[in-house]
């Protein structure tokens, strides 16, 4: 595996990324002469840091490949740093959009943050394009202002807990993931459809966010036929290393979320991630045209491999587009700017064609991919695409919204084994 | 540029084909004896990690009453310096030592230019290494990004103990023995040479120490770098278990805070106990009370602290 | 009647100032930042009752402030008026607090420090883990502030006005505390606590005290805080949140009414306004603080004053040499 330590680039990279985020001032709204603003949600300080840079670069990218012009507009692109947490989202939401009036919000990054922030920006009228996953803003909560490129938790789980079913024919899996409402939700959604395929979940095991050493965890995993993990942030690298070292690897085949097997993990990871099965909404080998000069570009400006992360801002950055051109002189009006959005159908993005349900979330291809090392690098190698999956699978919209949002305990666990 | 890949014995190129079902066998002895043993064998690896860790801030809190809350700072740094220092290929031992001797440098530079000034002072003690882990913290996000990185163990400690259906890395069993060396260095160390006799002398009584012409400055500073030192090596021998993430201070240093209080501050046994009784409580108290997994180590501290004060072997009150 | 001096005129100056913040502050934004610094430092004052006053340095104090905001916010999710959600969130925390001191006041020093580190960890954990009590990092949203004499705080001015003059009320009341002989005795534990007792007063009984008018503080600062983000998530309760504000405090200068006013505005104005301007705001924050200990160790106000003083001694020092005496005109 070669990682290049070189901070030059890395350097380089950081310059690019800040030089994107224009010095602001308030600017008086002037309708047309006046630039299209982006406010970008993002994480640049502390723990979340590291999916927040990779966000940034993904809509730098997208915005350096239409030279900041789209739909014959000019763009600006304004950066704030939300800290990670839901109080700094909730103040720079504000700060974006009173002080600055941008006319579309990209990000937040975290769960909490979107939670945070959803009435606020009904609110204010302000449409957002999120990479957040938090369910119930485009279920139970929709919020018409929100749509969301991305995936909500369950929306790759639901497709990975099929093919463990059918296709891998796991009769018997634990789950394994992080204390919170990310690892709640993804894990129940791969419960549901893995159960109602035929397997049996027979063991949850939740260590809190910050775990320093994994193994009491990993050692009750006890006699499965396979592991599914939806670890986040940097959490995956320490599971997965202690996942090999403790002999599981070699014994019962490992699954992941995007988070646990992002492309941008590549890097971090070593021979421990060679057999793991993931189930993605973006795989960098995917092969649209899109994709090729999304993977070149960030080869070029950051000399990283995208993940999930700064695809799905790429594609937000497309879905801004779209709408722009759908309302050319009428972008600007932030209510028809959102139910523009919620019309947006592209056929060529990173992640493959899209479109959005009613309630604003995504309706695009999941990918089940494997990771093997190809030359010595790591790469996840697409094994089966589900196309068109909805944040709803195949389960009735009502029914689904019927039943309460994911959660710990929801859907109950009926096979656990002590 | 990390070394080549992981060889342990269970084979990791078993999972060449797509064929799931058949390639994987199930342990044959009873999943409860593999679960206790690996439990029991953890606690002691994971109490072992843990005095490395804390080894310092004991040091530091111990005889100079200074709680160093950049504690957790040097131990991240030095985990970046040692990683850093891997990846161009240096021997796993040099770069720990490298690492140590840098944060030593840098420890020893804090003392000196900022801290000493504030002897006595706690809170201004706190503000400052709580300021400057501030910088620390950002400066690492800047220099060595937002990726997590876990090197792989030393080459000849890679390997794997089979006992009883458990199978447990190598490594983390020389870090035990590590811990106990450099337990038994610091101990040798303080209360048997001279050196360790004029710190403790400058401790007790400083104006006194000096007038007998202990250079008790000097020796402050010495003692510092030498906690510095201490941390940025655990930090490099930790990073096979616990990888070097932007958030690693944070999460370490209440570790460190738990098991000096807990075992006793100014007692190097008493953190030495203490981190075994960490590492069994962490362990067992994880697998069985899941509902407490996030107070499971808050509780007993409290417990000790509202019975016991000065800690299990602290001297005096605190 | 009584003279008006520098100190009442640079308050009287200040207190216009504050008042007609939403006037000369630029946008709406900014005034909500302004509520948010008055806030945090009600909060900083609270914790100061310990910390400057007391001697007892806690690392818990964001566990209180997190009581009050979840207590109201539950309660007002299960449809109570504001009114009553109020009342019981003080009453929650302050019976956080008398828990706290109990078990805190056990140790002093760097076990109590410790000690309230733990108390407060257990009560993030709580947040964090009873999910179905505080539904877990999905948080907790309300959707409407309280109307106080019919008077709506939605907007960011109105908000500002109503926490500006809860902020005075916790000021008067810390300067009432200060002066008053509680504020004394509580001073003197924290000098000679055996001399106190040997005088005959009750130390821990003081000290408790302290702790439930710390605690009373720090539940009008989180209501403050829930109302002003009409959201609050385990975060607020985090180990990272209570060294925050134990910094606001240190920064300012212990045992001052303006230090935790100060330090509050520094890290407030540090996160939200100079980050907008500084990718870096973090370390440049870092930088800050170590600057003030090293120029200022008793803290940023104490220390301008020190520093003014000798300025304007140095600068009075200066004067005679220009009287014209023998020697050439100035």
């Amino acid at each position: 595996m070669s990682r290049k330590l070189n901070r030059r680039t890395f350097l380089a990279g950081t310059a690019a990324g800040t030089a994107a985020a224009t010095l602001r001032f308030p600017a008086p709204a002037i309708a047309q002469g006046a630039p299209f603003k982006i406010g970008l949600l993002t994480v640049k300080t502390g723990p979340l840091a590291q999916g927040g840079i990779q966000m940034e670069q993904g809509i730098a990218s997208f915005l350096t490949e239409k030279s900041n012009t789209l739909a014959g507009r000019k763009v600006e692109l304004l950066v704030a740093d939300t800290g990670g947490n839901p109080a700094g989202a909730k103040t720079k939401a504000q700060e974006i959009i009173e002080r600055d009036g941008v006319n579309v919000i990209l990000g937040p990054l975290a769960a909490f943050e979107l939670l945070a922030i959803t009435d606020y920006v009904r609110d204010q009228t302000t449409p957002l394009v999120s990479l957040a996953s938090a369910e119930d803003v485009t279920q139970r909560r929709a919020n018409p202002f929100v749509i969301r490129p991305s995936a909500t938790c369950g929306q790759c789980s639901h497709a990975i807990g099929d093919y463990a079913a059918k296709e891998m024919k796991l009769k018997r899996m634990a789950t394994i993931s992080d204390d919170f409402a990310f690892g709640h939700e993804q894990m129940a959604a791969f419960q549901r459809v893995y159960e109602d395929a035929g397997g049996k979940v027979v063991k949850k095991l939740w260590p809190p966010l910050v775990t320093p050493d994994y193994t009491p965890f990993i050692a009750q995993i006890g006699n499965v036929d396979g592991v599914f993990n939806g670890f986040a942030g940097s959490n995956p690298v320490k599971f997965m290393r202690a996942y090999a070292d403790l002999g599981l690897r070699a014994r019962i085949p490992l699954l992941a979320g995007w988070t646990a097997l992002d492309d941008a993990l590549l890097r971090s990871l070593g021979d421990e991630a060679v057999g793991v099965i993931s189930a993605a909404y973006y795989t960098s080998d995917f092969g649209s045209e899109s994709n090729k000069r999304f993977v070149a570009a960030m080869a070029k400006h950051y000399n990283v491999l995208p993940g999930g992360y700064s695809a799905g801002m790429y594609v937000a950055g497309q879905c801004v587009e779209a709408a722009m051109q759908a309302l050319d002189v009428k972008s600007d009006d932030r209510k028809a700017f959102a139910e523009a959005l919620h019309k947006v159908a592209l056929s060529d993005t990173p992640r493959g064609p899209i479109k959005f349900d009613r309630y604003g979330n995504v309706i695009g291809d999941v990918f089940i991919r494997r990771c093997d090392r190809k030359d010595g690098q790591l790469v996840n190698s697409v094994i089966k695409t589900y196309p068109n999956v909805s944040q709803f699978w195949t389960y009735d919209e009502k029914e689904f919204l019927a039943n309460p949002v994911y959660a710990r305990d929801y859907p109950p666990a009926k096979n656990l084994e002590p | 540029m990390f070394p080549p890949p992981l060889a342990t014995a269970s084979g990791g190129g078993s999972l060449g084909t797509l064929d799931h079902g058949s390639l994987y066998h199930v342990s044959k002895e009873p999943p409860q004896m593999t679960l206790w043993l690996t439990l029991a064998v953890n606690s002691i690896a994971f109490g072992g990690l843990l005095f490395l860790l804390s080894a310092g801030f004991s040091l530091i809190f111990g005889l100079m009453r200074i709680p160093n809350l950049m504690h957790g700072s040097f131990f991240m740094l030095g985990a970046y310096f040692g990683v850093t220092l891997l990846a161009v290929g240096a021997n796993f031992w040099v770069a720990a030592l490298a690492s140590g001797l840098a944060m030593a440098i840098i420890g020893g530079g804090v003392e000196r230019l900022l801290l000493r000034r504030l002897a006595g002072q706690e809170l201004a003690q706190v503000l400052l290494t709580l300021g400057l882990s501030f910088i620390v913290s950002d400066l690492c996000l800047i220099i060595w990004t937002g990726d997590p990185w876990q090197p792989l163990a030393p080459a000849e400690l890679r390997g794997v103990v089979r006992a009883g259906g458990m199978i447990f890395p190598l490594y983390r069993l020389a870090v035990v023995v590590i811990a106990v060396a450099v337990a038994a260095a610091l101990w040798v160390m303080v209360d048997w040479t001279r050196l360790g006799a004029m710190i403790r002398a400058g401790v007790d009584d400083a104006p006194i120490a000096r007038v007998v012409g202990i250079r008790v400055s000097r020796l402050f500073t010495l003692v510092f770098a030498l906690g510095a030192a201490l941390a940025a090596f655990a930090g490099v021998v930790g990073a096979p278990i616990l990888s070097v993430y932007p958030g690693l201070d944070a999460d370490m240093l209440p570790l460190a805070l738990i098991v000096v209080i807990l075992g006793g501050s100014g007692s190097l046994l008493g953190a030495l106990v203490g981190s075994f009784m960490i590492g069994f409580l962490y362990n067992f108290g994880q697998a069985r009370f899941p509902d407490l997994a996030y107070v499971i180590l808050f509780l007993p501290m409290l417990l000790v602290l509202v019975l016991r004060p000065q800690g299990l072997f602290g001297k005096g009150g605190s | 009647m009584t003279r008006v001096t520098a100190p009442h005129a640079a308050f009287a100056l200040a207190l216009v100032g504050l008042s007609t913040v939403p006037l000369w502050v630029g946008n709406s934004y900014y005034v909500d930042v302004a509520s948010q610094i008055l806030l945090f430092a009600v909060f900083a004052l609270a914790l100061n009752v310990l910390v400057g006053y007391g001697g007892l340095v806690s690392l818990g104090h964001a566990g209180l402030f997190a009581v009050s905001g979840y207590t109201a916010g539950l309660m007002l999710q299960a449809g109570f008026g504001h009114a009553v959600a109020i009342a019981g969130a003080v009453l929650a925390t302050l019976l956080t607090s008398a828990v706290f001191a109990v078990l805190a006041l056990r140790s002093t020093g760097i076990g109590f420090l410790m000690i309230t580190l733990a108390l407060g960890q257990i009560l993030w954990g709580i947040a964090y883990r009873w999910a179905d009590l505080t539904n877990g990092d999905n948080g907790v949203s309300i959707s409407t502030r309280p109307a106080p004499f019919g008077m709506s705080l939605s907007g960011a001015p109105s908000f500002y006005y109503a926490t500006l003059v809860v902020f005075l009320f916790a000021l008067a009341a810390m300067a009432a505390f200060e002066r008053s002989p509680f504020g004394a005795s509580l001073r003197g534990t924290r000098d000679q606590a055996r001399r106190m007792t040997a005088l005959g007063y009750n130390v821990w009984l003081i000290r408790f005290l302290a702790f439930l008018f710390s605690g009373f503080w720090c539940s009008v600062a989180g209501l403050l805080y829930l109302y002003n983000k009409q959201f609050i998530s385990p975060q607020v309760s985090a180990l990272q949140a209570s060294a925050e504000v134990l910094l606001m405090v240190i920064s300012g200068g212990t045992a001052t009414l303006l230090g935790p006013i100060a330090g509050a505005a520094i890290v407030v104005i540090m996160k939200y306004v100079v980050s907008a301007y500084v990718v870096r705001w973090n370390l440049v924050l870092g930088v800050i603080f170590v600057a003030i200990i090293t120029f200022m160790p008793e803290g940023l106000v104490p220390g301008s004053v020190r520093i003014w003083g000798f300025a304007r001694r140095r600068w009075r020092a200066l004067r005679p040499a220009r009287k014209p005496t023998a020697g050439a005109p100035p």
